[in-house]
């Protein structure tokens, strides 16, 4: 059974090979800048595709904390628990 | 590991451009005998990179005001004006822009940076909602960094995106603040104000307008795409900036909403920095009277935007949406915007190299402002050069050259 990560994680993938325009792979412990080679408006932009994939707002200010797929994964599960 | 270890990547990129001729972002100007005209290395060279949208940089009323104030007043305030105190002329200035923009208030900063850093940081705090326009300026983001609220973008000038946020909100507590451009600054396109101001009127929330490039260039008087549009009194909060169509530097917000003046002390980038200087203010404040009784440089701006807008486009080159002052062309690669940059400025025309992230879909831009005191003229001489480097380096296809 997939579990709410998994799901989370597999759509950070989607939005993230939507917005670079290339095929990412995205596993929890992936650094979104050195593994991803995802910069700040490219991270921007694929937050705003996770906010359509789960209907949820993720606030820019949230992602001070965030350095891997993981942890954007928690965030929106933790965002989605909340709404 | 060294403090800028981490920006090496930044380095290495830098260096790269550096190689390839010129340094863009080190352009050393020996002279500059007019807003349109200076010297780079010794060549006569047409300004088409300086914001300087009425040209009123050499306007003699606005040189002579600043020289006066200068001599009567000194170099500078050396301080802020919560802690100096203000001079007569910052009161004057704010003055003379709450009358411009009819609206009860008005504040000058040091700099249009600082305006918006200041106004947004204040205005929206800990559990409000700032909500940006996704292209938005580079000090909007920084001021959503220096304030706590919480952040969202929507997709570049669309309304129903907006709308879509603001719905997904619902009724989350905090208050919503709105913020657009009038003019966005790298490729010129102008925002939906009327369907944004719809949608604020729908849903709710304050609206905030950065017309930093379309005070003077937009509306019957130059209030901006506000006034253009037909919605100022949807506008809550407009903040614009003295360093285009004035000619000199500094930033402003007004507004009509009560208690405004409060910001004089709680909003930190306007109370711990230095004023404006007596010279600039001085000049602003003629600057901003001969933009009111000048709106023929209004007309001659969007003749000469025209001019080159339709001039580019027909070459083949990729241009924005509609023609303004600002006229982007969008290059094929990083590669060939810095060589054409480059072979601009060794023909003697000098604009900006905008590379990415700074720019729209990350596209580098060959990004030109025109100003109302070109000549027709100097436009065909931008355009002449535009089609020989362009065609020379593959840009555009040599055959549109003969057709232009």
């Amino acid at each position: 059974m997939e579990t709410v990560t998994d799901l989370s994680l597999r759509e950070i993938g989607v939005a993230a090979s939507k917005v670079l325009g290339r095929p990412v792979e995205v596993r929890a412990e992936s650094h979104i800048g050195r593994d991803l080679a995802v910069d700040s408006l490219a991270l921007m932009n694929i937050i705003m595709e996770l906010e359509d994939t789960f209907d949820i707002s993720i606030p820019l200010d949230r992602l001070a904390s965030v350095e891997t797929a993981g942890d954007l994964s928690k965030l929106i599960n933790d965002l989605r628990t909340r709404a | 590991m060294g403090l800028f270890d981490k920006h090496l990547a930044y380095r290495d990129a830098y260096k790269a451009i550096q190689q390839a001729g010129a340094d863009p972002f080190k352009v050393r100007f020996d002279a500059v005998h007019s807003p349109t005209e200076g010297v780079v290395e010794g060549r006569p060279t047409i300004l088409l990179g300086t914001n300087n949208y009425l040209g009123l940089t050499f306007d003699e009323e606005a040189i002579a005001a600043s020289v006066k104030a200068v001599q009567e007043r000194g170099t500078g305030t050396t301080g802020s004006r919560i802690a100096n105190g203000s001079f007569e002329a910052h009161v004057e200035l704010e003055r003379d822009l709450a009358k411009f923009y009819g609206r009860k208030h008005a504040m000058v900063f040091t700099t249009g940076y600082q305006a918006n850093l200041g106004v947004l940081s204040t205005l929206v705090g800990r559990g409000d909602h700032l909500i940006l326009d996704a292209d938005s300026h580079a000090s909007i983001y920084d001021a959503s960094r220096l304030g706590q609220a919480e952040v969202i973008r929507f997709r570049h000038n669309d309304p129903e995106d907006l709308a879509k946020r603001l719905r997904r909100l619902g009724d989350a507590p905090g208050e919503r603040l709105i913020v657009v451009e009038g003019v966005y600054s790298m490729i010129g396109d102008v925002a939906p104000l009327k369907e944004i101001a719809a949608v604020k009127r729908e849903l709710g929330g304050y609206l905030l307008v950065d017309e930093a490039h379309s005070m003077g260039v937009l509306g019957a008087t130059g209030r901006g795409l506000a006034e253009a549009a037909g919605v100022e009194d949807d506008v809550d909060f407009i903040v614009g900036t003295f360093s285009k169509s004035l000619g000199a530097i500094g930033g402003f917000c007004v507004s009509n909403l009560d208690d405004f003046d409060v910001m004089r002390v709680v909003c930190r980038p306007y109370m711990f920095t230095a004023s404006l200087p007596p010279a600039v203010v001085a000049s602003t404040i003629t600057a901003l009277r001969r933009m009111i009784e000048q709106p023929q440089l209004r007309d001659r701006l969007n003749h000469n935007a025209k001019r080159l807008y339709d001039g580019l486009t027909a070459l083949g080159f990729h241009t924005g949406p509609t023609a303004s002052p600002v006229v982007a062309s969008a290059m094929p690669d990083q590669e060939r915007a810095i060589a054409m940059w480059n072979g601009l400025l060794q023909a003697g025309v000098y604009l900006n190299l905008a590379l990415p992230p700074a720019t729209p879909d990350s596209r580098p831009l060959l990004r030109a402002s025109v100003s109302a005191a070109h000549t027709d003229d100097q436009i065909d001489a931008v355009l002449k050069t535009f089609a020989e480097v362009g065609a020379a380096l593959g840009v555009i296809e040599p055959l549109k050259r003969a057709r232009a």
